[in-house]
C-alpha cells in the first residue's frame, strides 16, 4: 500500500538567482517502509523532504499522502493534515522549554483533540514508556540529556499515530551511542508497528541499515 | 481550557519579571487615568453645580448695549451710510410688563420658577472706603424657589426680609469686607448719587466668590425707592427650568416672543465651561499618552518574546498549529497582560482618588470648599478598563501577526 506518492515534483529557488533545485521527482513510499534520503550537500534532499512534509507549498507537480491529494490545499488545511498524519523529528529536538516532557508529548494530541485530555495523558505515558524515558515525564524538557531529548521528540512525533514520520538528520546532533539508540527505535517502529519513516541523513552507516536508500544528486533521484 | 490559552499562560508564568513589567506599564497608565479623570470630572461637576446654583437657567433683560441701526440707515437704506462714533441711546434698563412676562412664562410646564427683579450697581460705604457691589430687589420667596436661598442662609432667615422693608440679606464675603454683622446698619450709594441706610437682617453664602463678595438681596419696593423709580420698574426676569439642559433651546424662543435679550446659563458661564473643556482635553491627552507608552512597552516585550521563541513557533507550526493558532497564543498573552494590568490600574486609581478626596484643600475667597471634589462614577472605571484592553490588543496585534507569519522551514532547516 502506498502511503506517499510524489509525481513530477519540481521546485525553483529564486534567491539569489533562479535555480532549479528539484527536477521532476517521482517517488512513492509504501507503508512500513524505512526510507533514507541521502546525497551530497545541496543536492536538494532536504528541500524534497520539506515539500513532502507539506510545509513547503511552492512547487510544481503533485503530492499525495494517505490517499489525500495535498497539492493546492491552503495552509490551514495543511496544518490540520500535518497534525493528524505526519510526525517530525529534526536534527535538534525543538522541545518547548517551558513545558514538562509529558506536556511536550501531549501538545500535538491536545491540538488534534481526538481523545480526551485524560486519555491523551495515558497515551503519552505509553509512548514515553516505549521509548524508555517515562521516568523523565514530569521533568522540564530542558533538564534532559541530548539522547533523552531526542527520544522525547520521537515520542511527540508518534503521539497522533501518524502515517509517516519525517526526519531531517534525526541523528545529526547525537553521539554514536545515541545514534544507535535512535536507529533501533526507528527500526523497531517499522518492524513491529508498520510505521513509515522517511529520514534525510548524512550518516552512511545509518542509511545502509535502513530498508531503502534513495540517493539524490543535482535535484534528481539517481538510485 | 483551550490549548493556545494554556501555552500563553505558561509563557507568561515562566517569565514572571517580564510579565510584571509589562503589566505595570498598563497599571500605571490606567491608574493615572482614573485618578485624573476622577478629579477633573469632580471639578467639572462642581463648576457646573456652582454655575447652576448661582445663575438662573435663563435671564431676560434689556440689553442697552446692543447694536442699533443709525437714523441715516433707516432713512436711506440703499445708500452708503457711514456714521462714526455711534453711542448707545439713553435708554432705561427697564423691562416693560415684566410681571406680565413672568406670569406668561410661569404657565409653561417646563418652568420651575420665575423671579422678576431689579438689580443695580451700588457702592457699599465702609467708613471713607466705598466697596463696589450689586443689589437685587427680589420677591425673596420667589427667589428662594429658584436658588434655594433658605439652605444658603448662614445667619438670619429669609422671612426677616419680608417683615423688614428696610432690611437686606448680604453676601457673607461682602459682609466680612464691610466688617458688618446681622443687625448692623450699612450705607449704600447708587450710581445716581442717592444714599440710603439699610439694616442687615441676614447673611447668605452661595459658595462662589463672585457672588458672595458683591451681592445683597433687598425687597423690590425698597430698591425701586433707592433708584428713584416707579413701581413697575423691573430689570430682569430670572427663570429656572425643571431640566436645565433645555435652557439653550428655550432662550431664543423667549427672546423672539418678548423682544428682550434672553441669555441661557451656558452663555452666561462660558468662561467657566471653557475650563471644563480644557480640563477634559488635558485629562484625555495625558491618559492617552501614558497608555501609548504602556502600549509600546507591551509591543517591545512581545516582540522580544517572539524573537526568542522563533524555534518554538516553527515547531508548533510544523506539528499542525495554524497561523491563527499561533496568533491566538500571543494575542492571549497581551490581553492577559492588558486585563490584569488594567484591573490593578483601576485599584490604584481608586486608591489615589480616595487619597485625593481626603486631602484638605482651601478654596479661599473664590470657592468655598475644604477638600477637592472627586468623582467615583463607575462609568470612568469602565472606560478605563476598555481603554487598557484596547491599547494592549492593538500593541499585541502587530507582533502576534508577525509570529503567525513565521515560515517554519527557514528556522527548522537551520
Amino acid at each position: 500500500m502506498q502511503v506517499l506518492k510524489a509525481h513530477k515534483v519540481t521546485k525553483y529557488f529564486y534567491e539569489p538567482e533562479k535555480f532549479q533545485v528539484l527536477k521532476a521527482i517521482d517517488l512513492s513510499v509504501s507503508k512500513g517502509e524505512f526510507l533514507s534520503l541521502v546525497g551530497k550537500s545541496g543536492c536538494g534532499k532536504s528541500t524534497l523532504l520539506y515539500v513532502l512534509s507539506t510545509m513547503d507549498t511552492d512547487y510544481e507537480g503533485e503530492l499525495e499522502i494517505a490517499g489525500q491529494r495535498l497539492t493546492g490545499k491552503d495552509q490551514n488545511q495543511l496544518s490540520k493534515f500535518r497534525n493528524a498524519h505526519i510526525g517530525f523529528v529534526f536534527q535538534f529536538h525543538y522541545l518547548l522549554p517551558e513545558f514538562s516532557v509529558l506536556q511536550n508529548v501531549m501538545i500535538p494530541a491536545l491540538k488534534l483533540a481526538r481523545y480526551s485530555p485524560h486519555e491523551i495523558e495515558e497515551r503519552a505515558y505509553e509512548k514515553l514508556t516505549m521509548l524508555g524515558v517515562q521516568e523523565q515525564a514530569l521533568k522540564p524538557s530542558n533538564k534532559l540529556s541530548g539522547g533523552q531529548q531526542q527520544r522525547v521528540a520521537i515520542a511527540r512525533a508518534l503521539i497522533n499515530d501518524p502515517d509517516i514520520i519525517m526526519g531531517d538528520e534525526p541523528t545529526g546532533n547525537l553521539d554514536s551511542y545515541n545514534t544507535h539508540v535512535v536507529f533501533d527505535i526507528f527500526n523497531e517502529l517499522t518492524q513491529r508497528y508498520k510505521q513509515t519513516i522517511i529520514a534525510v541523513t548524512h550518516d552512511e552507516e545509518f542509511a545502509k541499515k535502513s530498508d531503502r536508500i534513495v540517493e539524490m544528486s543535482d535535484g534528481k533521484i539517481v538510485s | 481550557m483551550s490549548l493556545p490559552f494554556t501555552i500563553a499562560r505558561t509563557h507568561l508564568v515562566s517569565k514572571p519579571k517580564q510579565t510584571i513589567v509589562a503589566m505595570l506599564g498598563v497599571t500605571f497608565g490606567i491608574g493615572m487615568f482614573i485618578a485624573m479623570v476622577s478629579l477633573m470630572t469632580g471639578l467639572n461637576d462642581m463648576t457646573e453645580d456652582l454655575a447652576m446654583t448661582s445663575s438662573p437657567d435663563i435671564r431676560i433683560y434689556h440689553d442697552i448695549t446692543a447694536d442699533r441701526s443709525s437714523l441715516a440707515e433707516q432713512v436711506n437704506p440703499q445708500g452708503i451710510n457711514i456714521v462714526y462714533h455711534t453711542k448707545p441711546k439713553n435708554e432705561s434698563q427697564k423691562v416693560h410688563n415684566a410681571l406680565k412676562i413672568a406670569e406668561m412664562i410661569r404657565k409653561n410646564p417646563e418652568v420651575r420658577g420665575v423671579s422678576p427683579q431689579l438689580t443695580s450697581q451700588v457702592f457699599y460705604n465702609y467708613g471713607p472706603v466705598q466697596l463696589n457691589g450689586t443689589i437685587a430687589g427680589v420677591d425673596i420667596v420667589e427667589e428662594d424657589r429658584l436658588f434655594d436661598i433658605k439652605a444658603k442662609m448662614r445667619e438670619g432667615r429669609i422671612e426677616d426680609l419680608i417683615v423688614n422693608p428696610e432690611g437686606i440679606i448680604m453676601g457673607k464675603g461682602l459682609a466680612k469686607k464691610l466688617n458688618a454683622k446681622t443687625g448692623d446698619r450699612v450705607v449704600i450709594t447708587t450710581p445716581q448719587g442717592f444714599t440710603m441706610t439699610l439694616k442687615v437682617v441676614g447673611l447668605f453664602q452661595m459658595g462662589v466668590g463672585t457672588i458672595d463678595n458683591v451681592k445683597s438681596y433687598a425687597n423690590i419696593s425698597m430698591v425701586q425707592n433707592i433708584l428713584q423709580r416707579d413701581k413697575s420698574y423691573l430689570t430682569d426676569v430670572n427663570i429656572k427650568l425643571k431640566d436645565f439642559h433645555l435652557a439653550k433651546a428655550m432662550a431664543p424662543q423667549l427672546q423672539k416672543t418678548f423682544g428682550y435679550k434672553s441669555e441661557d446659563w451656558e452663555t452666561a458661564n462660558a468662561t467657566m465651561l471653557l475650563g471644563v473643556i480644557i480640563r477634559n482635553i488635558l485629562t484625555y491627552s495625558v491618559s492617552i499618552t501614558l497608555l501609548i507608552v504602556a502600549g509600546f512597552g507591551i509591543y517591545n516585550i512581545l516582540n522580544m518574546t517572539i524573537m526568542n521563541k522563533m524555534k518554538d513557533i516553527a515547531i508548533l507550526k510544523a506539528m499542525g498549529f495554524s497561523g491563527s493558532d499561533v496568533r491566538k497564543i500571543f494575542m492571549i498573552q497581551s490581553l492577559i497582560i492588558g486585563l490584569i494590568g488594567s484591573l490593578a490600574g483601576l485599584a490604584i486609581g481608586f486608591l489615589l482618588s480616595s487619597l485625593i478626596v481626603r486631602a484638605p484643600f482651601d478654596g479661599g475667597d473664590v470657592i468655598s470648599i475644604d477638600h477637592l471634589p472627586v468623582n467615583f462614577k463607575a462609568k470612568y472605571y469602565i472606560v478605563g478598563i476598555v481603554f487598557g484592553i484596547v491599547t494592549t490588543a492593538i500593541a499585541g496585534y502587530m507582533p502576534s501577526r508577525k509570529a503567525a507569519n513565521v515560515d517554519p522551514i527557514e528556522i527548522l532547516r537551520g
